[in-house]
């Protein structure tokens, strides 16, 4: 398939994002890591309300970029979609993989999970594939530690061969040194050594060879060990980014071509044919992550975990999960109403006194009375109704549920109603992470 | 000794298992091997949501609710 103008435009190589307002003193900082381990947290606490929003280019997923200074330095943070991993499953892991990639960023910070390091590292070790300038940041350490989960920090930081910072991104700890690792990284550069999954014989030897062939034609553009690893197993997507960034596509190189189909039939004679190369590439990546994990994270403290799991089954079982999820949304609706009466009323009155007062002035001037008529008792009566009603129930609703959020309901609330949902057709996730 | 190939979804609350195939194939079985599903993954059901689908299952310290049609494609151990 060639590429057509349409493709070519959505490839999203999202530089021109970042080129747009980069000038030379501005460090680029990606930020990337899997849903809900406090991306968001630590990108707002960073940049504070000098942020901005878009899309991607090409594309219906949302691009927040945003800046701060540390040491004297700009750097601007570049938001990536939260994703499990970079190989291209769902948009948000094409503009992830691209962005991190082809983006150019001077470092990349990955978030990570403290109660969930092993999972975690599946991205990592991905992304360390692509760049070395990554800095990790195991965020929600003030979670693991109620749990009795301690994270070796230094062994982490050993293992995969960058800095690793322990946050609180919630309470703002551990935010500095953070930026501290990054203002090293991207501004000096500090050399870390090459951590390596090693997968396996037929396939190392198939990248070892291909990544000979192809270093010329590519030169320090990409890490072409990553670059091999994944033309062994190449999709259209990777593709199309590839030859808008690289300007080339060297799957045209007749040569290279040729290289590639060569070591895929030796794989293949080894025994692990074409489709299984992605399966084998994952569970290298899952058994390396299995492998740092246990040598990083200690879990001192089971009773916690079953004290967590007997609350998950008073939350979620056939007898007490529905009417515990009805009792409290009615409570909270019960909240919302009866307790946003009072400073309704008080604004009300307030609000209705100005308008008294404004009759008064438009009657002082001798306005006509067709001017007090809209501006007085259309426009601000209504402005004043409406802020009266709505905002009381608003200030007391939103944060209920943010709380409801935050202390982890929300999740057991879908989990709860998942088979409903879905006989609804609300197509959901296909694995939900409580 | 007693060992028997079961799908995730037959395997009953607060048992575990180990994984041996992911029959799913696409989006959905990259999903599940991102997610620490691979051979040799050892899984527990934990809890089972009030209609009985979906069910949630412990994996490499995570918990994780997943559906009785896509448990059924992955062949364990127990
Ligand atoms: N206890 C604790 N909660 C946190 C921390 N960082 C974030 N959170 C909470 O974790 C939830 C998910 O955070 P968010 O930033 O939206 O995650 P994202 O999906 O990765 O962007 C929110 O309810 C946050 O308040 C932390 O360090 N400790």
């Amino acid at each position: 398939m060639g590429l057509t103008n349409q493709s070519t435009g959505s490839a999203g190589v999202p530089k021109d994002i970042v080129i747009e307002s980069k000038n030379d003193k501005e460090k680029v900082i990606a930020i990337a890591g899997n849903p809900n381990v406090g991306k968001s947290t630590v990108f707002n606490s960073l940049t504070g309300l000098k942020q901005h929003t878009g899309n991607w280019p090409g594309k219906t997923v949302e691009n927040a970029q945003g800046e701060y200074e540390h040491r004297g330095v700009k750097f601007r943070l570049v938001d990536i979609p939260g994703t499990y991993s970079l190989m291209a499953n769902s948009v948000e892991e094409e503009v992830a993989r691209d962005f991190i990639c082809f983006g150019n960023a001077d470092a990349v910070i990955v978030v990570m999970d403290a109660t969930c390091i092993e999972r975690n590292l599946n991205l990592v070790l991905q992304i360390l594939e692509v760049t070395r300038n990554v800095v990790v940041c195991v965020n929600l350490m003030d979670e693991a530690k109620r749990k009795g989960i301690q994270v070796d920090i230094d062994e982490l930081s050993l293992q995969l061969g960058v800095p690793v910072v322990g946050t609180s991104a919630r309470s703002g700890e551990g935010l500095n040194e953070l930026m501290d690792e990054v203002y090293n990284i991207s501004c000096h550069g500090k050399l870390t050594f090459y951590v390596k999954t090693d997968y396996g014989e037929e396939i190392e030897s198939a990248i070892k060879n291909i990544q000979e062939h192809i270093s010329p034609i590519i030169g320090d553009k990409i890490d072409t060990r990553f670059l091999s690893l994944r033309l062994l197993d190449i999709d259209e997507k990777l593709r199309e980014s590839l030859s808008s960034y690289i300007g080339e596509d060297i799957l045209k190189n007749e040569d290279a071509l040729n290289k590639i189909k060569e070591e895929l039939d030796n794989i293949e004679k080894s025994g692990i044919n074409k489709e299984e190369i992605r399966d084998v590439i994952v569970l290298k990546i899952v058994q390396k992550a299995e492998k740092i994990y246990k040598q990083v994270v200690k879990v001192n403290n089971k009773e916690y975990n079953s004290r967590d799991r007997k609350i998950d089954k008073i939350l979620t079982s056939k007898k007490t999960g529905i009417p515990i999820m009805i009792l409290l949304l009615m409570g909270i609706f019960w909240l919302t109403i009866t307790g946003a009466n009072y400073p309704s009323e008080l604004i009300a009155s307030g609000l209705f006194w100005l308008q008294d007062r404004l009759t008064d002035m438009f009657n002082y001037f001798n306005a006509p009375s067709w001017l007090h008529g809209i501006l007085v008792l259309g426009m601000y009566r209504t402005l004043a109704w409406v802020v009266s009603v709505m905002l009381p129930p608003m200030a007391i609703f939103f944060p209920l549920f943010t709380l409801l959020e935050d202390v982890g309901y929300l999740p057991r609330v879908a989990f709860n109603m998942d088979k409903m949902f879905k006989k609804a057709h609300a197509h959901g996730k296909q694995a939900l992470t409580m | 000794m007693r060992e028997k190939n079961l799908s995730l979804d037959k395997l009953p609350i607060g048992e575990k298992c180990v994984v041996k195939r992911i029959l799913s194939d696409g989006r959905l079985r990259r999903r599940m091997m991102d997610l620490g599903i691979v051979y040799g993954t050892e899984i527990e059901a934990i809890q089972s949501s009030p209609s009985g689908d979906p069910v949630a299952y412990g994996i490499r310290g995570a918990v994780i609710a997943i559906r009785s049609e896509d448990a059924k494609k992955i062949i364990i151990r127990m």
